[in-house]
């Protein structure tokens, strides 16, 4: 097994809030256990409002006020050593930042200045990590990577507003891979783009993690995105982590009362029977319901899922879930 | 039966720029189909390609360059307000922003049933509109004095639907209705639709670029590229049997949610959306993988291809069969 | 009444509001004056402060507290007018010229500009001396009405113009609602809080050309208002002479209700 590059243990992320003096905790990243490694792409999945991007912000240590990390910690592997990154000097962070660890975020528009030129923007990016004399050789280094993604060179010279959509979502990636980072974190990379467009952002997402054997942790509610890309998919639910297992476990086998509602409603090709969604709404992370999130939506609730927290069970080897229909310890027990 | 809504030879064009240098964009170019009462009919394409704005032109909110649109066999005067007459109304994509936040949601039902004469009494009206809550799933107490950012997305699109069926429209207009709702909410919303047609015979123009909740909900599809349609017949043979390379591609790029069948090969992205706009002869020679000579001279007409209707020079009908001449291509 | 408990909260508020309210309740006491503020020589003169004369008297025989009193008064009435009728305009012009485009838009924003680049300053002064004979407090705040709302058209327009393109705009046009009614139910509540600003704004504008017209000489002197006393106050050489109590009244309010009004 590859070894974990990014971990994080118990971690609790909360925006914490003063309205007109009443204090709000919106529990976003409630004890969350991962264990992310090295070459795989790891798709978090889940419905708006659950916290996946606070858990990425988490991960990438860009953590800013009303967000604070109240417990836990994020563990990166550097050079085969564990690191623990609130250990870290903002110095620190900021040189791992783009050579280790690459987040690509929501909406490409956030990270290309819009009154520069593509060139400019890479230029900025490189000397900022890089001791580079000549121009010339910045833009050597551009113009190569960008051939080797298979994107032309030349729209280094054009503004963004000049490129299509999809278009300046691939150079946001290929920036992010500039420098050969271990970690690339995305944040619904393709959502708003068509779909042959997206197609090409994640085949040139695969492509990058091929070649470079790294790590990719990709958000998205789109479970087609991550039947296609991902590796191992972890379903997350008002802030918790619910079943995590190997992409086709998840579609073929999923456990949690939840992730089976998910797979069964996404609409297939050639076949118009009649699907459900989940009934009910996702509950507010302020305002979370005592022992499992899910169990006011879950058809199978039992009392003691109303009471306390589910733990993980393993129910396959690199498959668990945490669910209390799921009992028991070993393999190929599941509900 | 009558057709509830025919668009013939429906143009739009846009110019932009100065007096010094115009670009005019055909957004909707020559485009033409037709809706049947009770069915649900799906407007698809890529962003950019014109069905909003069909679907605006359609409500009246835009002026047609030129063409015809004909309600229950009577043509649309260039002034009148569509919706009022004609039994039409729409629903957004973004659920947020269909309703003013800074007032309470019921006040659109109530306004609704004072401007359209729809009951005498608040207590009449207040029934009314429950009735039409319930239909999607909520009362009237649920509404009750709450702001909309009180409520989910897909609550909020649900309260949009009920909205629009308050004055009994038999044609609902749908632009991108579940692309803003999780996915895991949007089966409930989509099955709203086939109830409306199936229990009373509403029909749905579903604007969208979500080809597989295409597939599952809707009866016609009209697939459209650069504003224009390429290709349009039922769901099965147009979204099963894709005959336009263009349909084929969008087919094959759809992500499956099945990890056995992930996408295979490479594509071209195209670059510049703008070139393939003001290109002469089929829009989608520059990135066809069958593209021919003539393709790139002459606009295809329409072909009827095992009853769907393709614009392809492939399936020109000449001397030999049209078989031939596909498979000749590869 | 929540927000504006809440906006009790900021310190600048209260205290602004606390100010306000105090020159009202200053204002309101001129009802109760003994003395008749248009009549000269009713008490002795240059009196210093006293008990009997909070405030002591000025040159032209008029007890200073009490005249203040109508000072603050009259010159809250013509920010009131001013403010209030410059905002109707301002908010007719705007909704009309964002909702309509077209023509309208044109016309009413040329004219708008218009307001906007003449020197206003010289057309008030020239217009106070021709009409200076029935320049009382409505007419003044009328006249400044008429040249305060063309910045706040421009402002409303605009946002009038954005909400224009928003959805739900066109979901109220869907519920069969009018123009007008759409634009007063939808569009108000997130123009009121433009309006209410300018308004504050305006007002202070207002007063602060009133005292420079009065100081000038060019408004009806026998009507007090904060400006016409600054205006006696110096004519007189009040600073000169040590009497600092008449100079200094006028000043003081001018001051606070400044900040007041900014402040709010």
């Amino acid at each position: 097994m590859d070894a974990t590059i990014l971990r994080t243990e118990r971690l609790q992320a909360f925006y914490v809030l003063d309205i007109y003096g009443k204090t709000k905790r919106i529990k976003a990243v409630n004890h969350i256990d991962l264990a992310i490694r090295e070459n795989e792409i790891y798709g978090i999945a889940g419905e708006s409002g659950c916290g996946k991007s606070t858990l990425l912000k988490t991960l990438a240590a860009a953590v800013e006020p009303p967000l604070r990390v109240i417990d836990g910690k994020v563990f990166y592997r550097i050079n085969g050593a564990e690191v623990d990154v609130a250990a870290l000097s903002a110095e620190e962070k900021r040189q791992l930042r783009m050579t280790y660890l690459a987040y690509v975020p929501q909406g490409s528009m956030s990270v290309l200045n819009p009154v520069r030129r593509i060139r400019d923007t890479y230029r900025d990016f490189i000397e900022s990590h890089r001791d580079v004399r000549q121009k010339g050789e910045i833009f050597d280094l551009a113009r190569e990577h960008l051939l080797e993604l298979g994107l032309p060179p030349k729209i280094l010279d054009a503004y963004p507003h000049q490129l299509s959509g999809g278009m300046r979502q691939r150079v946001t990636i290929a920036l992010a891979t500039l420098l050969k980072p271990r970690i690339i974190i995305g944040d619904e990379p393709t959502t708003a783009l068509d779909v042959v467009v997206q197609r090409g952002v994640v085949q040139l997402l695969k492509d990058v993690q091929s070649r470079l054997r790294n790590t990719i942790v990709l958000v998205t509610h789109d479970m087609g995105v991550h039947a296609n890309i991902a590796d191992r998919i972890g379903i997350m639910y008002a802030g918790k982590i619910v079943e995590e297992a190997p992409a086709e476990r998840i579609f073929r086998a999923p456990s949690h009362p939840y992730t089976r509602y998910l797979i069964n409603s996404l609409p297939r090709f050639g076949d118009k029977t009649v699907r459900e969604s989940v009934p009910g709404s996702p509950p507010s992370l302020a305002n979370l319901p005592a022992g499992c999130p899910f169990h006011p939506r879950c058809p199978h609730a039992m009392d003691v899922c109303k009471q306390a927290v589910p733990e993980f069970t393993h129910v396959a080897p690199d498959h668990k879930v945490a669910c209390w229909l799921v009992e028991g310890e070993g393999y190929g027990k599941s509900a | 039966m009558e057709n509830l809504l025919e668009v013939q030879h429906l143009t739009k064009t846009f110019t932009f720029g100065s007096v010094i240098s115009r670009v005019k964009i055909t957004a909707v170019d020559d485009i033409s189909f037709h809706i049947k009462p009770a069915e649900i009919f799906a407007l698809a394409g890529e962003s950019g390609c014109g069905k909003s704005t069909t679907a605006r032109i359609i409500m009246g909110f835009e002026r047609a360059t030129s063409g015809d649109i004909i309600h229950n066999g009577k043509k649309e005067a260039k002034n009148e307000k569509v919706w009022f007459t004609e039994g039409i109304q729409a629903i957004f994509q973004d659920p947020f922003a269909t309703f003013n936040p800074l007032r309470t949601v019921e006040r659109y039902f109530f306004e609704t049933i004072q401007n359209y004469r729809l009951a005498t009494s608040r207590s009449e009206a207040i029934e009314r509109i429950d009735a039409k809550l319930r239909l999607v799933g909520l009362t009237y107490d649920d509404l009750a004095g709450k702001y909309p950012s009180e409520f989910s997305g897909g609550q909020l699109q649900r309260i949009s639907i009920a909205r629009a069926l308050l004055t009994d429209p038999k044609l609902i207009i749908a632009d991108e209705p579940v692309s803003m709702v999780d996915a895991s909410l949007r089966m409930s919303i989509v099955n709203l639709f086939k109830r409306l047609r199936d229990e009373f015979g509403v029909s749905v123009l579903y604007i969208t670029h979500d080809l597989a909740t295409a597939y599952y909900v809707c009866d016609r599809i009209a697939i459209m590229f650069r504003g224009k349609i390429v290709e349009i017949g039922t769901v099965e043979q147009v979204l099963m049997a894709p005959k336009h390379p263009y349909t084929q591609l969008l087919r094959a790029s759809i992500p499956e949610a099945d990890p056995a069948h992930r996408w295979q090969g490479v594509i071209r992205l195209s670059d510049a959306e703008q070139e393939e706009y003001l290109r002469q002869g089929c829009r989608f020679a520059g990135r066809c993988p069958h593209v021919m000579d003539v393709c790139r001279q002459m606009t295809p007409p329409q072909f009827d291809v095992d009853g769907a209707l393709v614009a392809c020079h492939l399936y020109t009908k000449t001397p030999q069969s049209d078989e031939v001449l596909i498979a000749s291509k590869g | 009444m929540k927000t504006f408990r809440d906006l009790l909260r900021d310190y600048r508020f209260a205290l602004a509001f606390g100010v306000v309210c105090l020159l009202i309740a200053f204002s309101v006491l001129s009802l109760f004056s003994p003395y008749d503020p248009t009549r000269w020589g009713q008490v002795p003169r240059d009196l210093r402060p006293s008990a009997q004369h909070w405030l002591g008297t000025d040159s032209n025989g008029q007890d200073v507290f009490w005249n203040a009193t109508f000072a603050v008064r009259n010159s809250l009435i013509i920010a009131v007018i001013a403010g209030i009728v410059s905002r109707i305009i301002a908010v007719i012009v705007g909704m009309v010229a964002g909702y309509r485009g077209g023509a309208w838009d044109r016309v009413l924003m040329f004219l708008s500009d218009s307001l906007l680049v003449i020197p206003l300053f010289l057309i008030i002064v020239m217009m106070a001396m021709l009409i200076r004979a029935s320049l009382n407090l409505v007419t003044l705040g009328l006249l400044l009405a008429f040249f305060g709302w063309a910045w706040d058209a421009r402002l409303i327009r605009s946002q009038i113009l954005s909400l224009r393109e928003r959805d739900f705009t066109q979901t109220a046009i869907l519920c069969g609602t009018g123009t007008f009614r759409l634009v007063i139910n939808e569009y108000m509540p997130y123009t009121m809080p433009l309006i209410f600003s300018t308004l504050i704004n305006n007002m202070a504008w207002a007063i602060g050309l009133e005292i420079t017209l009065a100081i000038l000489g060019l408004l009806d002197m026998s009507i007090p208002t904060l400006g016409t006393m600054l205006y006696w106050a110096i004519n007189y050489q009040a600073i000169l002479l040590g009497r600092w109590w008449w100079v200094m009244t006028p000043i003081t309010l001018s001051i606070m209700l400044f900040i007041a009004l900014y402040w709010l």
